[in-house]
């Protein structure tokens, strides 16, 4: 009620017409200039790939590229050739990483938070307050305070430095996530469906298949989303619990961007950051709204 | 007669198993939480009160490390730069955050496209992000160089390199960020205000400036709180942004307690220190939550039992 009055009211239509038009110009021109800040460093860097090395140390990375030496090379070097951290085997290898490790532990977290959310507003018990209030302090928990523990963890089970190893880690740590982001949204199905449903015979499982995963659309989407574009761009454990070969796309980027030493191919390392840039954008465009409501959620509760 | 015996009892028991259902399939996340938030505390903690240098060592120590910690000047500094970064990312993010929102809702065309492009850099990681705006900022690669490519030799733009200047880089970039986020939020409160209220003022003639400054603004102040929340929590935690940035340099100008607790664990063997180090993060992290925690717990309380 209150949005619908809300869009009844033009604020800038008032007054003459002359202070209408010129504060509509004002409008536009900051959401112009701020637009292109926003922009401006992604299309910059874009720019960059397909620029010669000696054009770009000559003049920097602010220029437009010239015609006549524009080449989409220096991307299938990224890709393929190019040397990160001993091996030259391109950005592709640590893609490959990135993928293995976000997809399985997006699919993990995010199944685990279904259940647990539909746990823990559905089939109370005793002490489920507590139980939920802990396993969301999980969400404020500092990676910091988990570093050597982890470490200890993984070596013991024979995980140091394996892909397997960021998987398991990454699930626990988005577990505290998904359960927040499911048990806050299935508080709102009625407990009478439930209830009828039980009534009916159903169980555990069958009221979980037939009832509440085909309302589930919404949160796992927002769910799916907010894991995919947070594993894919963690850079901390990634860093410290694998090396070498074995590390993500954000690891890389650092290992070869970060270290002063050595010849600089600025416009192959544009290629690269702009791929591992990719998903996540691809993501956010294609989310769109969901994008927004996991931030929402996940920030303010 | 025994048979009917035991498929009653089966059936007694799968009965049992199934009210246990729910609690049975919890299990492995309980485990799995208490065991990683209370128990990698705890563990943390306690190392951070041992003597552990390059491997754990039980040997009781007290608080020496966080004696040693507040005694060491690159901690310090550190603290004191996450003060300073802190407080221009916050103010900054909202500034730019509530001005972005307030702009988008004037009744703009291509609402849908604005909110894309400003909210875009969240989805992009802090690598990718400090990397970027490496680039930019960096004399020999960046705006100075473009200056001079230009025609004007004397320019200079070399915050980055610049000791006293660098960590306003890392201010300037991580608004950059976040602003989208704030102003999403903020963007969300300003259309749940009521319009009655708006056109009120407006007919004892305030202009809009004033109108949102006195009047829009001030009854949505619950969402600045929410969102300077959310962003100190950013910034406390802040150590992807600042290493792909600045790697913490100039010297230790940029340098911010994430980055001094993996150099004590992972570069220096200063394994105990780094954990006291890991906690006063946690303690920074619960000096802004518990607070913003018991205060939106009282508002609940309060209004319910106004509704009741």
């Amino acid at each position: 009620m209150a949005e619908t009055m809300h869009q009844d009211f033009d604020p800038l239509a008032t007054g003459g017409t002359r202070r209408r038009l010129t504060s509509k110009g004002i409008v536009y021109t900051l959401l112009a200039v701020f637009a292109l800040v926003y922009t401006a460093p992604l299309v910059i860097i874009l720019l960059n790939t397909v620029r010669p090395l000696d054009d770009i140390v000559r003049t920097g990375f602010i220029a437009l590229p010239d015609a006549e030496t524009m080449s989409l090379k220096y991307w299938a070097e990224a890709w393929g050739t190019f040397c990160i951290g001993g091996t030259c085997e391109g950005v592709s290898r640590f893609y490959k990483n990135s993928l293995m490790m976000t997809i399985p532990a997006t699919i993990l977290s995010t199944v685990f938070g279904l259940l647990n959310g539909y746990i823990l507003s559905k089939w109370r018990f005793r002490y489920d307050g507590w139980v939920f209030g802990v396993i969301t302090l999980g969400v404020f928990l500092p990676q910091q305070m988990t570093l050597l523990p982890w470490a200890f963890v993984l070596g013991k089970l024979g995980l140091s430095n394996t892909i397997a190893g960021l998987v398991f880690v990454h699930t626990v740590q988005g577990i505290s996530f998904t359960t927040l982001f499911c048990r806050n949204y299935f508080v709102s199905i009625p407990d009478d469906l439930i209830k009828a449903a039980r009534i009916d015979g159903a169980g555990f499982w069958r009221i979980f298949y037939k009832i509440i995963l085909p309302l589930s659309p919404p949160i796992l989407i927002v769910t799916v989303i907010w894991q995919f574009t947070g594993i894919w761009n963690e850079f901390l454990f990634g860093t410290i619990f694998t090396s070498g070969a074995n590390q993500p796309i954000t690891s890389a980027i650092v290992a070869f961007s970060g270290s002063g030493t050595g010849e600089r191919h600025y416009n192959v390392e544009a290629a690269a950051v702009i791929m591992a840039a990719l998903p996540p954008l691809f993501i956010y465009v294609a989310g769109g709204k969901y994008f927004v409501r996991g931030l929402t959620q996940g920030a303010v509760k | 007669m025994p048979s009917l015996q035991t498929s009653r009892q089966t059936t007694r028991w799968q009965r049992r198993l199934a009210d246990l259902t729910p609690q049975l399939v919890l299990i492995p996340t309980l485990v799995v939480a208490i065991g990683y938030v209370v128990g990698f505390s705890l563990w943390t903690f306690w190392l951070s009160l041992s003597t552990s240098t390059l491997l754990p060592d039980a040997t009781f120590s007290g608080f020496d490390q966080y004696a040693r910690l507040w005694g060491s000047k690159r901690w310090t500094v550190a603290y004191q730069n996450l003060f300073v970064f802190g407080t221009l990312y916050v103010l900054g993010t909202l500034f730019i955050g509530t001005l972005l929102a307030v702009l988008i809702d004037q009744r703009v065309k291509f609402e849908a496209l604005w909110r894309t492009i400003y909210l875009y850099p969240l989805a992009i990681s802090f690598i990718v992000t400090g990397t970027v705006w490496r680039w930019i900022f960096h004399p020999n690669t960046g705006v100075e160089l473009a200056l001079h490519d230009m025609g004007w030799l004397s320019a200079q733009f070399d915050w980055i390199t610049d000791r006293d200047l660098a960590l306003y880089v890392v201010v300037i970039t991580g608004i950059w960020h976040a602003s989208g986020f704030a102003m999403a939020l903020i963007l969300a409160g300003l259309r749940s205000v009521d319009g009655d209220l708006v056109k009120a003022a407006q007919i004892d003639g305030a202009s809009m400036p004033r109108i949102y400054r006195k009047v829009v603004l001030p009854t949505i102040w619950p969402i600045f709180i929410a969102v300077a929340v959310v962003l100190l929590q950013f910034a406390i935690k802040t150590y992807d942004l600042v290493v792909a940035l600045t790697q913490g340099g100039p010297g230790v100008s940029t340098t911010v307690p994430a980055i001094v607790v993996y150099d004590l664990m992972f570069q220096r063997g200063q394994i105990a220190q780094g954990a006291a180090a890991a906690v006063m993060i946690l303690v920074a992290l619960a000096i802004v939550l518990v607070p913003y925690a018991l205060w939106t717990g009282w508002k609940s309380r309060k209004e319910a039992a106004h509704h009741g």
